[in-house]
């Protein structure tokens, strides 16, 4: 009942405030007065009447994770935002490595195994794409300087990066 | 005669030695893909679009690729169904309910080669639907003009909406943040960005692809972290594989009917590969009747789902091709690799790109056969796949869709959107809220907008230009009729619960 509900108020306000942002949609001579607007408008007033039936009438809530596994989910998303900023001046080896056995060691909690796939992978993709499929971007090191690192990863914190 | 001409266009693009080969590289990642429990077509192609984009591969190339793989994990979908009783996508769910019972009674290798028939003549069939459907409404598809395919879109998102949900708020909603996001981007008439926040890496638009891995398979990461893994160990041995000529015979009947009933189904917009297998189902256990045994793991529970199922997958590529309206999520994902390769499905793509188009029908049919002829021997192979351990599995396809979308664009800021959409899919599966309706929305949100500003241009913004021909009349009523009949109907087309051990 009560995250369909709160589920509900978020999209209302987001559509309100999308709405809101639509009107502001800057226009000019060849697109006409209205016509940018009107399809933004439309879709953001259907989301708020939408969110309004959830208000009202929700269904039974779903079944949430405990707090651990809260913590565990909240782990995998900083680890991938880090691996994220962190491939292109790392290289793809070390980041992938490190983010892999993170992640499988969250899956199953064994440690060497987990080393183990993080470190296989990481090889044996990285000769997958860069041998066999030939991809570009993908480099197998880097080694930054640490204005460059430090740059990489301020994009993570808010206000700072860019 | 024209149909024999066009086809034998396609075998001529279809049949050389690198597209045969690619095609046999697709059916068998596809096969693996399905089969793997977690990942099912939409995720798979979904994974792999940025990569083969990546590769550089021209549309032909690319497009035999993509379809091998999608027919290749609806093969594979069954693998994981019958053996482990979880269906690796949703179409897969009706398999589970006649075919793990088989397996548990010790008859997995007969279930599983059925099931690999039933598949190759629902997709065979569909295919020869689709060469003689899909010509015929590109023909009518000239007669829709703005107003009609802004009710088109309207009617796809309605259908896809009442179908995939249980809460049409919820799956309305889902529409609205695609479209939404959509609208996202530099705008096409007056240049200006529209919603960017004054975000400099937002002005491009949200790339789908982006999104939709994100929504399918970085969620589905979320997903294994929260329950550790569970269930994705092999639960049913597989002995020795003959094949049990006495139930495809005595099932044949039933494939055919199948094949009908969720090739109907795949063409309706919206409707897709669920329908398919379910109103198969349905009809197959009404036939029979209540001493039909259906539930209990009778051959005929496994054959009308799978062909139901595939028939329904190649229905699905009508609309698709000659509308440019996708009938399921993953011919949504199709649709995202033509437009990636920069062709626009429509009327005009048969006209303007016969090439492609038969070349696609034409690789299906090479799929199909390919398909059947790897799986009846190969089984075993893929059954070992199965085994693969999560903490392996899951990483890995991580890595796969971060590196893949990161070849593509080299953005952090990419990859960061794509964490966002995937913790995005997590909390909307959370609270049965579909996934679907959201790639459709991002995929067609353009052109939808396309279609109301012409209509609207024309017009000189008479909204009742909408309605004023009698198509468009006509789309209006079955869209307002596909949202509002399943909210009545929940009671009759109440799904079937997967049976549990």
């Amino acid at each position: 009942m009560a995250s369909d509900r709160i589920f509900g108020l978020i999209i209302l306000i987001t559509a309100v405030a999308y709405i809101a942002a639509a009107t502001q949609i800057q226009t000019n001579f060849f697109s006409g007065e209205y016509l940018p607007k009107l399809f933004p408008i439309l879709i953001g007033a259907v989301a708020a009447i939408s969110s309004l039936v959830l208000v009202f009438k929700p269904d039974p809530d779903p079944e949430w994770p405990d707090g651990r596994t809260w913590g565990n989910l909240l782990v995998a998303v900083i680890v991938l935002a880090f691996y994220s900023v962190l491939i292109k001046p790392l290289g793809f080896i070390l980041p992938t490595a490190i983010a892999a056995s993170i992640l499988s060691y969250q899956i199953s909690p064994q440690p060497m195994k987990a080393i183990l796939a993080g470190v296989g992978l990481s090889l044996g993709l990285f000769v997958v794409f860069k041998f066999i499929l030939m991809l570009g971007n993908v480099v197998a090191y880097r080694i930054p300087t640490p204005a460059k690192l430090w740059d990489a990863i301020s994009i993570l914190i808010p206000f700072v990066g860019h | 005669m024209d149909t024999l001409a066009n086809l034998a266009l396609g075998f001529s693009v279809a049949l050389s030695p690198y597209t045969l080969m690619l095609a046999v590289v697709g059916c068998f990642i596809g096969t693996i893909i399905g089969a793997l429990p977690g990942l099912g077509p939409s995720n798979g192609v979904a994974i792999l679009i940025p990569i083969s984009f990546a590769l550089g591969l021209d549309a032909t190339a690319a497009l035999v690729l993509m379809t091998s793989v999608y027919y290749g994990a609806m093969y594979g979908g069954r693998i994981s169904s019958i053996l482990l009783n979880i269906p690796g996508d949703e179409p897969a769910l009706m398999t589970t309910l006649d075919g793990y019972p088989m397996a548990k009674r010790g008859e997995a290798g007969n279930a599983l080669v059925l099931s690999g028939v039933a598949s190759f003549v629902g997709a065979l069939l569909a295919t020869i639907g689709l060469i003689l459907l899909a010509p015929v409404l590109a023909r009518v598809a000239f007669l829709f003009g703005p107003a009609e395919y802004f009710a088109l879109y309207l009617l796809a998102f309605c259908t896809l909406g009442g179908m995939a949900s249980n809460n049409q708020a919820k799956s309305a909603i889902a529409a609205c943040i695609g479209l939404g996001i959509a609208m996202i981007g530099v705008d096409s008439s007056s240049g200006l960005p529209r919603l960017t926040g004054g975000n400099l890496h937002l002005y491009d638009g949200v790339d789908f692809l982006v999104a939709i891995v994100g929504l399918f398979a970085i969620a589905e990461l979320f997903f294994f972290i929260e329950s550790h893994g569970k269930g994705s160990s092999i639960g049913v041995v597989l002995d020795k594989v003959t094949i049990p000529w006495k139930y495809i015979k005595q099932t044949f009947p039933t494939m055919l009917r199948a094949s009908g009933v969720g090739f109907i189904a795949g063409v309706l917009p919206g409707a897709g590969a669920s329908l398919g297998s379910f109103l198969a189902y349905m009809t197959e256990k009404s036939i029979a009747g209540k001493d039909g045994g259906f539930g209990t793991g009778v051959p005929k529970g496994v054959a009308a789902p799978e062909a139901g199922n595939n028939a329904a997958a190649g229905g699905a590529l009508v609309p698709m091709l000659t509308l440019g309206v996708p009938g399921s999520g993953t011919t949504a994902v199709l649709l995202a690799l033509l437009m990636t390769l920069n062709i626009t499905p429509g009327p005009t793509l048969f006209r303007d790109n016969p090439e492609v188009v038969w070349g696609l029908i034409a690789s299906l049919l090479i799929a199909n056969v390919v398909l059947l002829i790897m799986n009846v021997p190969m089984v075993k192979i893929f059954v070992k796949i199965l085994s693969v351990p999560a903490w392996i599995l899951l990483p890995g396809v991580t890595m796969v869709s971060t590196t893949g979308i990161f070849a593509l664009t080299g953005s952090y800021f990419d990859l960061l959107m794509l964490i966002g959409f995937g913790v995005l899919g997590y909390f909307l599966r959370k609270l049965d809220v579909p996934t679907v309706p959201v790639i459709l929305g991002i995929l067609l949100g353009g052109n939808m907008e396309d279609a109301l500003r012409r209509a609207m241009t024309l017009s000189d913004g008479d909204p009742s230009y909408l309605f004023s021909s009698p198509i468009a009349i006509g789309l209006w009523i079955a869209a307002i009729l596909g949202f509002v009949a399943p909210m009545f109907l929940r009671g009759v087309l109440k799904k079937p619960q997967a049976v549990s051990d």
